[in-house]
């Protein structure tokens, strides 16, 4: 099962490190992980998504609060929140196929942000589902490349 | 001051003594200055044996060790010492050096990416790039080391931070806000211990080395007397309860007392404290404690619920709770239990077949240690056999006086762990109990046990073997000895038609070796001389080596086979 967890750390070197060799030395899956400062510039907060059962998201948790340089650790279960992630997709097109890719990026309300002979890049922001079905339409365009930011998440309340 | 000399002024107002280390180019600066400090440097012969030794002296004193080494090599050695202190929750503060900051990630000479090489076998560890931070980083790395669950903290300091002036000194409070470790326990929670051990008729303290590093022996000791439940020791706890006392059940888990693991097999309530679940404990999981409720206390939230669901957590620190428990306690309905187990105390008891043929028996030398030391010797041993029948032949009664390497299980721990303990603790007797592969792994310590002056006694129990390998190898690879044997074995001359035993030859000469460091060394090969020769080693003021010739094919019994349960010990005793 994929969870989402948030963990605010001490903006300090090295502390992607031992929270990237936590996950590895432990054999925790990562999906992502995303990583930037926050308001106040002496913390950071990282957004993870981990897969694992219960256990092993209790022994994520834990670890991941044993590290000195971890504020707090929220896990996103059963919690009210929203999920975003922003993917940049570089995408084929022709004359003929360039108004039909338009079309679904207008649909969901993506954006072009580069344009060539040969591709467009298109820049989604959204949740896992509505990113799915983007990438899924386009894939019979052909898809070049593809770039995710993973994703961050926030407690509604 | 300079960074040097702060760090200096740090570690003596950390109440620092006593540091053991190796000297190097990139803390030429540190020495420099510690040289003509009140700090004790005892120079080892390799930064392995610094950092074991400032583990010994921490276990054995209960205050932070300092193990010191340079850049690059010096560093890359110390990391057996610190995983061993780290997998045993000890505090020590290692401190390196390393190359000036512009040349960090150059592949400077000796240089290593100290920090992070040494990130998953510390609890925390700092690159210290700024000069000004160097007293709060010295000041935090203490305080983490020692509270909490312990462990060790590397700090790691280029040469130009220690030769740049600053103006910050040892601060007079911590800003830590990712670490609160929780000390007292919730108190709901040990209400429903106090209820569940009234509602038990089978109660079993299972004790860890959390019971020794909380100094909580005492409390554990009221617990049991007022609630009259038998107690069982990991490795880590020998000593944190009187293995004299009726109610002690001794060690459990692989080479544990039969009795003690039936307790655990038959229990309804089993009461872990400041212990992990670790599977040298548990063997296989799934029928380990099968009829048991399971209340655990320890310090460290990511032990509870890892390895074995547990029903009622506490988390807290083991003194803490216990006194808290101990004020609302009541008589456990345990007295068939206590006639059952005292049964089983006499109907398994440990033991071991006398020697035939005139060999020594490596447990007969554990026991006359025991009886020449009055049980109060502090204890060191390697790994493998001798840490086994160390464990078991010796009656501990005493926190700290037995140190071994438990989690890591590192080879080559006791001898330099016992030289730090002798340096904590001048006026006690303290021993390493050895094996002769395992001793090797540090004997160049010998030299800085003489030069100090150091009285420490090695008792080897020599078997030619890498032992506990070559049981294995004899209880489940049908006796194929693949490099196990350490001897020199040579086919003698032809002569005759008759079968040909190899002749073999101890390499090395224990008794040479020690006498080329300078120490005492003593060759034992009669049952009958083994009292008397740790006697006079006892008497003589100077690091001895006992040269025990033990029986060679000796195993450590009881057994729990690998991946079994512990209701399932094997025992050699009685099938020879």
């Amino acid at each position: 099962m994929k969870h989402v967890i948030s963990v605010l750390v001490e903006n300090k070197s090295g502390v992607l490190a031992r929270i990237a060799g936590l996950f590895s030395g432990r054999g925790f899956n990562i999906d992502s992980l995303c990583v930037a400062e926050t308001l106040d510039p002496t913390k950071s907060r990282m957004t993870i998504v981990v897969r694992g059962d219960d256990r092993i998201l209790e022994q994520v948790n834990k670890q991941l609060n044993k590290l000195i340089d971890t504020i707090k650790v929220t896990d996103f279960k059963g919690e009210e929140y929203v999920d975003r992630e922003l993917v940049l997709v570089k995408v084929n097109v022709n004359s003929e196929t360039r108004s039909a890719v338009m079309q679904i990026v207008d649909i969901f309300r993506a954006r072009i942000v580069s344009v060539n002979h040969n591709t467009l890049v298109v820049e989604i922001t959204g949740n896992e589902s509505k990113i799915v079905a983007f990438v899924e339409l386009l894939r019979s365009f052909g898809i070049k490349e593809i770039t995710r930011t993973g994703k961050i998440a926030m407690a509604r309340k | 001051m300079k960074g040097a000399e702060v760090l200096i002024d740090c570690l003596i107002k950390e109440g620092v003594e006593h540091i053991f280390g190796i000297p190097g180019g990139a803390v030429i600066d540190i020495c420099d200055l510690m040289n003509r400090s009140s700090l004790k440097f005892i120079l080892t012969r390799h930064e392995q044996g610094a950092a074991h030794a400032a583990d010994g002296y921490a276990r054995s004193t209960g205050k932070v060790g300092v193990c010191f080494a340079t850049s690059g090599p010096g560093a890359t050695n110390l990391v057996t010492g610190i995983a061993t202190a780290y997998m045993d929750s000890v505090p020590i503060v290692a401190i390196t050096g390393q190359v000036p900051t512009p040349m960090i990630g150059n592949d400077a000479f000796q240089e290593a990416d100290t920090t992070g090489i040494t990130r998953p076998v510390t609890k925390h560890n700092y690159l210290v790039r700024n000069v000004d931070e160097l007293p709060s980083v010295i000041r935090e790395a203490f305080h983490i080391a020692l509270t909490g669950r312990p462990g060790p903290v590397l700090i790691d300091i280029p040469k130009d931070v220690q030769q740049k002036s600053t103006s910050s000194r040892y601060p007079s409070s911590l800003d830590l806000p990712g670490y609160k470790p929780t000390r007292k326990g919730h108190f709901k929670q040990i209400e429903k211990v106090a209820g569940a051990i009234k509602n038990s008729k089978k109660p079993l303290i299972y004790a860890g080395g959390g019971v020794i590093i909380s100094g909580a022996s005492k409390e554990l000791l009221e617990l049991v007397q007022k609630a009259r439940i038998p107690v069982t020791t990991t490795l880590m706890a020998l000593g944190a309860f009187p293995e004299t006392d009726e109610l002690s059940l001794k060690m459990l888990g692989m080479h544990g007392t039969r009795y003690a693991n039936m307790a655990v097999t038959e229990t309804d309530l089993l009461i872990a404290i400041g212990a992990r679940f670790d599977d040298r404990i548990t063997g296989k999981l799934s029928e380990f404690a099968p009829h048991a409720k399971i209340v655990h206390i320890d310090i460290d939230p990511s032990s509870i619920s890892k390895n074995v669901t547990v029903h009622i957590p506490v988390v807290g620190d083991a003194r803490e709770v216990l006194l808290e428990l101990n004020k609302i306690v009541e008589k456990a309905d345990s007295d068939e239990w206590l006639e059952q187990i005292k049964e089983w105390k006499q109907q398994y008891p440990l033991t071991y077949q006398q020697g035939k043929g005139g060999r020594i028996k490596p447990q007969q030398v554990v026991e006359e240690i025991y009886r020449a030391t009055e049980g109060k010797a502090i204890i060191c041993t390697e790994v493998g056999q001798n840490q086994m029948w160390a464990a078991q032949f010796y009656k501990y009664t005493i926190p700290r006086q037995f140190l071994t390497s438990g989690g890591l299980g590192t080879m080559g721990y006791g001898f330099p762990a016992a030289i730090g303990a002798q340096v904590g603790n001048p006026d006690k007797l303290v021993f390493d109990i050895a094996g002769d592969g395992s001793i090797q792994m540090n004997i160049q310590e010998l030299a800085t046990a003489v030069i100090n002056g150091l009285p420490v006694k090695v008792a080897i129990l020599n078997n030619q073997y890498l032992g506990m390998v070559r049981q294995w190898q004899g209880l489940f690879y049908d006796k194929n000895y693949a490099y196990t044997s350490l001897a020199r074995n040579v086919e003698p001359a032809e002569e005759g038609n008759g079968p040909r035993e190899m002749e073999t030859t101890y390499i090395p000469d224990f008794v040479k070796v020690a006498e080329a460091y300078g120490a005492v060394g003593m060759r034992i090969e009669r049952p009958q001389d083994v009292r008397e020769a740790i006697e006079e080693a006892i008497r003589i003021p100077k690091t001895v080596v006992m040269d025990f010739r033990v029986e060679k094919e000796e195993n450590v019994w009881p057994m729990v086979p690998a991946g079994a349960a512990i209701s399932e010990m094997i025992d050699g005793v009685e099938l020879l």
